[in-house]
């Protein structure tokens, strides 16, 4: 009995020491939550790269539909789980949450440079001048056009053109009867979606969503005239349904080569000028957004980010993470394995200093000044309290945005007036942030 | 018309009526099937293509990028797994509902019914603090306790609704006999029972199989079944109809094999309720 005691417990200890050894010897794993674009499936393959330099490190990758990540990873981040050691987040969460203390400060030290991270986009994701989330591609918004369509109408599209130069424009190119249309905008209903493109056609036009003393201002001149352009233009011009479209639709409708016009993200230069995707990759001229009685605003400012949870318990492998994702070697690594129309833009000046890029990209240089001309802290014509340019960064705009984004789709579809939307936004809003506390 | 004729076309009205349903049901699962052997730039053409060169490059992509095989055996253990937990729990209690009712067993099963009319984002908050604390957040555990949940009242009324049908006789005569209830349940109830169990199992498999809200909610990576697999296809920006539709193929395949096997016994569940 004693000798069997003994056995045992020499058993025990010995698998107890290969256990403590295997798990000292085991490597420490990240989970990293993501959306479903390209620029990050390039990501999840390259990782293997990541982990080979950093041997004692796995990435484990969980990609969600846009709308249930923000859900997730508010829902981890909120009640501190520690579920996921990097998420993706975008410029309108990393100042929130960072001020709220569930973000960590991004690593910047040693060789990340910093300093070569584009400006507006490094303020963008920032709270008191500290970086809580790093860019892995940012994004502003411009027109993307047919040269050949507008040249046979015998018109021409140049930056920063006025809103009724482009209404001529897509009346000059609209042909319905051959399935073009003059202009392709978002209608669909959400914050994200119609409402990034409304607000900065909105700042154009001189409104603001909310005014010094956080009252809201849906009802006012500048939002009817700007709203009642866009009814009518996408009305007169735009394809059947605009009410359901947002990028994605939009997407599909350019590169079938049925719009005259898309406005939208500068992202998508890359996929209508990519013949793999686009009927019309070699038909498509790009400009700067175009503005109706101010430049502020026109055009907005958007990154998709990485940030790292206050909870998480492996923070020095998740920064070592972010810092080689969004690094200058991570950029030359996705230019020499997938070729340099395919890096992520819109991060860091060296990107677009480097003649490889240049060469590759045609609409790199609208591309940076659209996001250089974006300015998050000063959006508005006049004064506003707010920071972000298609959005307002305090936690009411969500749902704030996208009622109102409903009211304005509906008025799109016809189903209620410009005048109405607005109105019952504004009381909507008015209820929202009088129950938030603001005034 | 002769009484013949009339019949005659009453059996075809009856026929196109029931062809017409089918084909409506069916056709968003064929356009996902065929979706998924276009490209993107087919995907969304307009008007949308039915004939074109199949290409199984988004099944080779989904491949690469997912675990289908991690994925797919999550969902076959959570299924499989809370629906014989759900058997275990709602045989009892069926059995004692349809053979001893009390006077409040009415109220209970209409209760127990009324739980499934409650939004599950409604309990969304408190259910994902409870798995935080206990440990359970990306664990099939989790999932194995919120589909038995999620199951058991149509469970325990499907097979409340059959029992109650098996003539008393029978068990009195093997009460008569010295049976126990455990050996009433056993021996008399079950044997009597297997078309109706397996087919509430396969229903209760079927539902897990879909569920996609709490498997997106409570699960990340370890766990993730299928359905959060599909989820990840879709993109804010990018085109993705393809690549999505081969994975809802991938996804749906196994279930509907498995349905199309046991087609019978499901049909017979889902109408026994009906015709008894």
């Amino acid at each position: 009995m004693k000798r069997l005691t003994k056995n045992t417990l020499t058993y025990a200890v010995s698998i107890a020491a290969a256990m403590t050894a295997a798990s000292a010897f085991s490597a420490t794993q990240i989970t990293v939550a993501t959306v479903n674009n390209g620029h990050m499936i390039e990501m999840q393959k390259l990782t293997p790269e990541f982990e080979k330099a950093n041997p004692g490190i796995k990435v484990k990758w969980v990609t969600l539909e846009e709308g249930v990540l923000r859900q997730n990873v508010t829902q981890d981040i909120a009640n501190k789980s520690g579920l996921y050691d990097v998420m993706t987040i975008g410029m309108y969460e990393a100042p929130i949450w960072g001020e709220r203390g569930w973000l960590q400060a991004v690593d910047t030290s040693g060789n990340y440079d910093e300093k070569d991270i584009l400006p507006s986009i490094r303020g963008g994701l920032s709270y008191n001048g500290t970086m809580y989330a790093a860019p892995f591609y940012g994004e502003s918004s411009m027109v993307m056009y047919r040269k050949d369509l507008v040249k046979a109408a015998g018109m021409e599209i140049n930056d920063r053109d006025s809103w009724e130069h482009i209404r001529d424009v897509a009346a000059a190119v609209n042909n319905p009867e051959k399935g073009i249309y003059g202009i392709c905008l978002r209608g669909k209903a959400g914050w994200g979606d119609n409402m990034a493109f409304m607000t900065a056609m909105a700042n154009s036009f001189g409104a603001r969503w909310f005014d010094e003393g956080w009252k809201p201002q849906l009802q006012t001149s500048e939002w009817k005239d700007a709203v009642n352009f866009y009814v009518d233009l996408l009305t007169k011009y735009g394809p059947p349904g605009s009410s359901s479209n947002s990028f994605n639709e939009n997407l599909a409708l350019f590169n079938e080569g049925k719009c005259g016009m898309w406005i939208d993200a500068t992202i998508a230069a890359s996929f209508v000028t990519d013949p793999k995707q686009s009927k019309v990759a070699d038909k498509v001229g790009f400009a700067q957004s175009p503005y109706a009685v101010t430049e502020k605003g026109a055009n907005w400012l958007w990154a998709w980010a990485l940030g790292i949870p206050a909870a998480t318990k492996n923070a020095d492998a998740a920064q070592k993470f972010v810092r080689w994702a969004t690094s200058k070697e991570y950029i030359q690594l996705v230019g020499k394995n997938n070729g340099w129309a395919a890096v992520p833009t819109g991060t860091r000046a060296s990107t677009y200093a480097n003649p490889k890029f240049q060469k590759a990209a045609v609409f790199a240089d609208a591309e940076l000044k659209a996001i250089n001309s974006a300015n998050p802290n000063d959006s508005t014509l006049k004064p506003s309290p707010y920071v972000g340019v298609q959005f307002a960064a305090i936690p009411e705009f969500q749902a704030i945005g996208t009622t109102t984004g409903q009211m304005i789709s509906g008025a799109l579809s016809g189903s209620m007036t410009v005048d109405q939307a607005l109105k019952s936004a504004n009381i909507s809003a008015d209820r929202q942030m009088r129950q938030a506390g603001y005034y | 018309m002769t009484l013949n004729q009339q019949r005659k076309l009453k059996t075809f009205l009856t026929g196109l009526f029931a062809w017409t349903v089918a084909l409506v049901l069916f056709f968003p699962i064929f356009w996902m099937f065929i979706t998924s052997f276009k490209t993107e730039l087919q995907a969304i053409s307009v008007p949308p293509s039915l004939f074109f060169e199949p290409t199984l490059d988004n099944f080779r992509i989904v491949q690469e990028r997912s675990d289908y095989i991690h994925h797919a055996w999550n969902s076959v253990v959570t299924s499989f797994g809370s629906t014989i937990i759900a058997l275990i729990i709602a045989i009892p209690a069926a059995y004692s509902m349809a053979f001893f009712p009390g006077k409040k067993t009415k109220d209970i099963l209409l209760w127990m019914l009324s739980t499934k009319m409650l939004p599950a984002v409604g309990v969304l908050v408190p259910i994902y603090i409870l798995c935080r604390d206990y440990g359970l957040l990306d664990s099939k555990t989790a999932l194995v306790i919120i589909f038995t949940l999620m199951n058991l009242p149509i469970i325990v009324w499907m097979l409340f609704s059959y029992f109650k049908d098996l003539p008393k006789e029978i068990l009195e005569a093997a009460r008569m006999d010295g049976a126990t209830p455990w050996d009433e349940v056993v021996k008399v109830v079950l044997p009597l029972s297997v078309g109706a169990i397996s087919s509430t199992a396969l229903l209760s498999i079927v539902l897990c199989w879909n569920e996609a809200f709490w498997s997106l909610n409570l699960t990340a990576s370890d766990a993730a079944p299928l359905t959060a697999m599909i989820a990840s296809y879709s993109s804010p920006e990018g085109l993705f109809w393809a690549k999505l539709s081969a994975a809802s193929t991938l996804a749906c395949a196994p279930i509907v094999i498995f349905g199309w096997f046991c087609q019978k016994q499901l049909v017979q569940g889902l109408t026994f309720g009906a015709v008894k």
